[in-house]
């Protein structure tokens, strides 16, 4: 395989962290994008030492500041001279009734996870567009396949962003853009920090795994760990008079 | 946002014993998982109640998200990183580079700051001292919040206090340490038998005088003219040209199904284990993770101890001639009908500045005893020898001794140690399950358990 200029939103922490370590040590060119100058320096350095030395780039982009978006993906592909792939794993989680406690919090996560993050993704779709094609990879949630009682408006978010990524497959596949869908189940990180891990809950590695297979083998969408592929697959046929009465 | 969320879960240290409720902190960001937090722990290994919250209510931080290297310059050997990295993560970085960590214990699955807080011990002990004598610097976050950087020159005292200080000085956040360069990515070992304690201490002795890496395993299980057997390892970096050039493969590990073993099981497994390690001559090729962290290639191997988990006796002997306490200490075991499933030995060099630290000039003897009833009583026996024998015990894997006990072990130790903390926490913010029990420190408030879940969690099952 050779090696590939990647873009990350979100690698200083968790299931991001995880999927650029594993960029790293598999020798790809990277370059960090995050909203904390301390916390991307220091996982840019990270990452080099772990890509045996090679420098890892960084540069500040805030899904809460849109004018972010177009500065930080030309730097990152001034310092990579180029731009194949682009992941984006940043994103906030809050439970159902923190939600309801706090119209603010509900604001923000929709803005954060369903309207910035289609905005980033428009300027990376442009930008790769732009260059004849590369990958877009964006983590969205199996929180997004099923309405369910304890995640209306994350899974609501999820749910906007998973179809907005059908359709831009849908809309560039054919111009080069190759846009893939990661579909997560619950992993212990920080964003599920104090909930208690449901079955099949997964370290943030085994996700990062998952990923890097469905990447080799050209997915479009990925489900990690794989076992949610087969769980959704029976939840998304249970009638709404049933999940109306499950708990989860 | 997450922060609001408390939830209690199940702790224990390596022993499973004790197991305690309490609120865990983790994040990326130690410096935000600190705050509020009463002690900060790492992956656990320590065996007791070291890494274990005062009370349901004191919150825990866990290091082992924040795990970012630093710094690492290769031309000086020295290498700066987040306190939670593990050292199976920093051995697969060290060792294509030529270098390693000058220090390891007998497990990698340890973070920074866990071998910082226990200034933990290897093999390689009568030569290279403890880890601490290579850290350099440590960025702390004290009790009051404050953040501060503290090495030798900025102050000793504290820094000294934090080598071994099992996490009362401070939350550790950051480690800078010095690596050492090795000639190949492979060791050499050899393996000596012997048939009784006395053999085994003079063997280690020996094997001391002229290798850089030595302990020592006996069979605390066989019977009869079986009794003590034992050998000696001893075992060095291989040179350049005695290795091959490819770097031997990754340590793998098999985890080991949680079914409790029977002593008959475990007394046959050491069987065939102890009569093919007498039976092997001359030196071997291995891969460096078989001589230093054996017992990694068996993922939760502490389960098969049961309910009733593990309790670790790990005394030190002292003096030039510890032989007869050594000899005493078994007797004592055996006398109590106390048996150790392993028993492994180690032959110390001079001691370092960390004021709780446990290493010294003599032997120190670990005993691995399952947890029963009778473990307590039997513990109490333990440290009395070895209190008498004027040494002490390594609180990193304690679990049950007495706080009079260690005052008269540590007399001259512990008021220094307690100087430090008046001085950066008079008000013993920072405290432990272990604090609690033998340092004096307050119970944490909320529920106050009762007689007969004290007595519970005090008594293996
Ligand atoms: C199989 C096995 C073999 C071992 N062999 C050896 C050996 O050969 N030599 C030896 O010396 N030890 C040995 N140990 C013990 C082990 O090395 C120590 O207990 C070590 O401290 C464990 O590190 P940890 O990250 O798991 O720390 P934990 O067990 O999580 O914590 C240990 C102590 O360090 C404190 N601490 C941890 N991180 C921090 C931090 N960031 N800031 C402040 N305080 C902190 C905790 O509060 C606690 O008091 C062994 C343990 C096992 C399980
Ligand atoms: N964990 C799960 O169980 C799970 C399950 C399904 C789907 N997912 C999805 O997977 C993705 C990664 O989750 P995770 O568990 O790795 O979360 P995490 O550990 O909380 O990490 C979130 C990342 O997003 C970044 N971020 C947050 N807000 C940002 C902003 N305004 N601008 C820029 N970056 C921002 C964070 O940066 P800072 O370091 O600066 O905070 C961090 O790098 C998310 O999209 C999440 O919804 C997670």
């Amino acid at each position: 395989m050779s090696t590939r200029r990647i873009a990350l939103l979100g690698a200083t922490a968790g299931l991001g962290r995880a999927l650029a370590r594993r960029f790293a040590a598999r020798g790809d060119d990277l370059v960090v994008l995050g909203r904390d100058p301390t916390s991307l320096a220091r996982t840019a350095e990270d990452l080099s030492l772990r890509a045996a030395g090679r420098p890892v780039g960084m540069a500040r982009c805030d899904l809460l500041e849109a004018e972010s978006f177009a500065p930080a993906l030309e730097r990152a592909e001034e310092l990579m001279g180029g731009l194949d792939l682009v992941v984006v794993t940043a994103g906030v989680f809050a439970t159902q009734e923190e939600l309801e406690r706090d119209a603010e919090a509900t604001e923000h996560l929709l803005m954060v996870d369903l309207v910035r993050t289609i905005r980033f993704c428009e300027e990376a779709k442009r930008r790769l567009l732009h260059r004849g094609g590369g990958t877009l990879c964006v983590f969205s949630s199996v929180a997004g396949e099923q309405a369910r009682r304890s995640s209306v408006l994350y899974g609501a978010a999820k749910a906007g962003l998973t179809r907005y990524l059908e359709g831009l497959d849908l809309r560039h596949a054919g111009e080069g853009l190759h846009v893939v869908t990661v579909k997560p189940g619950f992993a212990r990180t920080s964003m599920t920090e104090g909930l208690s891990p449901p079955p099949f809950a997964a370290e943030a590695d085994e996700i990062a795994e998952a990923v890097m297979t469905g990447l080799d083998r050209g997915r479009r969408v990925i489900y990690a760990p794989s076992i949610w592929r087969w769980v959704l697959a029976v939840v998304r046929r249970l009638p709404r008079a049933v999940m109306r009465r499950v708990e989860f | 946002m997450a922060r609001s969320r408390q939830r209690t879960e199940e702790l224990s240290g390596w022993g499973r014993f004790p197991v305690v409720r309490g609120v865990v902190h983790r994040d990326e960001d130690l410096s935000r998982a600190c705050a509020g937090a009463a002690l900060t722990r790492g992956l656990g290994r320590s065996y007791g109640d070291a890494s274990l919250p005062a009370g349901e209510t004191d919150i825990v931080a866990c290091s082992v998200r924040a795990d970012r290297i630093l710094a690492l310059d290769e031309a000086r050997c020295v290498l700066r990183a987040e306190a939670g990295l593990s050292l199976a993560a920093l051995e697969a970085l060290l060792t294509p580079r030529g270098l390693a960590c000058p220090v390891v214990p007998g497990t990698a699955q340890v973070t920074l700051g866990g071998m910082v807080a226990a200034d933990v011990h290897g093999k390689n002990h009568h030569v290279a001292g403890t880890f601490g004598r290579h850290v350099r610097a440590l960025r702390l976050a004290l009790a009051d919040g404050g953040e501060v950087e503290v090495t030798r020159e900025t102050d000793a005292e504290l820094f000294a206090a934090t080598l071994g200080g099992l996490g009362l000085t401070g939350h550790i956040l950051e480690v800078e340490c010095a690596l050492m360069r090795v000639p190949s990515a492979w060791m050499i070992v050899e393996t000596e038998p012997v048939t009784d304690i006395a053999a085994t201490l003079t063997g280690l002795a020996e094997a001391s005088a002229g290798w850089p890496y030595t302990a020592a395993w006996t069979d605390g299980l066989a019977r009869g003219s079986a009794a003590e057997r034992g050998y000696v390892l001893r075992a060095r970096w291989a040179e350049r040209d005695e290795a091959p050039a490819m770097p031997p493969a990754a340590p793998r590990s098999w985890r080991v199904p949680p079914i409790p073993l029977t002593e008959a099981l475990v007394r046959a497994h050491h069987g065939r284990h102890f009569a093919r390690a007498a039976r092997r001559r001359g030196p071997r090729l291995v891969s460096p993770a078989q001589v230093l962290h054996p017992l990694d290639a068996f993922a939760g191997w502490n389960r098969l101890y049961g309910r009733g988990g593990l309790v670790q006796h790990q005394g030190l002997l002292p003096g030039p001639d510890p032989g007869p306490a050594v000899a005493r200490l078994l007797a004592t075991l055996a006398a109590h009908g106390g048996r150790s499933w392993l028993t492994v030995s180690k032959d110390f060099g001079a001691a370092g500045e960390g004021l709780l630290s446990f290493p010294a000039p003599g032997v120190s003897v670990a005993l691995d005893l399952p947890g029963r009833p009778t473990t307590p009583a039997l513990v109490d026996a333990l440290d009395a020898l070895v209190a008498e024998a004027g040494g002490r015990i390594y609180l990193a894997k304690d679990a049950l001794t007495r706080a009079d006990v260690l005052r008269r072990m540590e007399a001259d130790r512990l008021p220094r140690f307690n100087a430090v903390r008046d001085r950066v926490d008079p008000e013993r913010r920072l405290r432990s399950a272990l604090s609690v029990r033998l340092l004096g420190d307050a119970p944490a408030g909320g529920r106050a358990a009762t007689a007969a879940q004290r007595r519970r969690r005090e008594t293996p099952r």
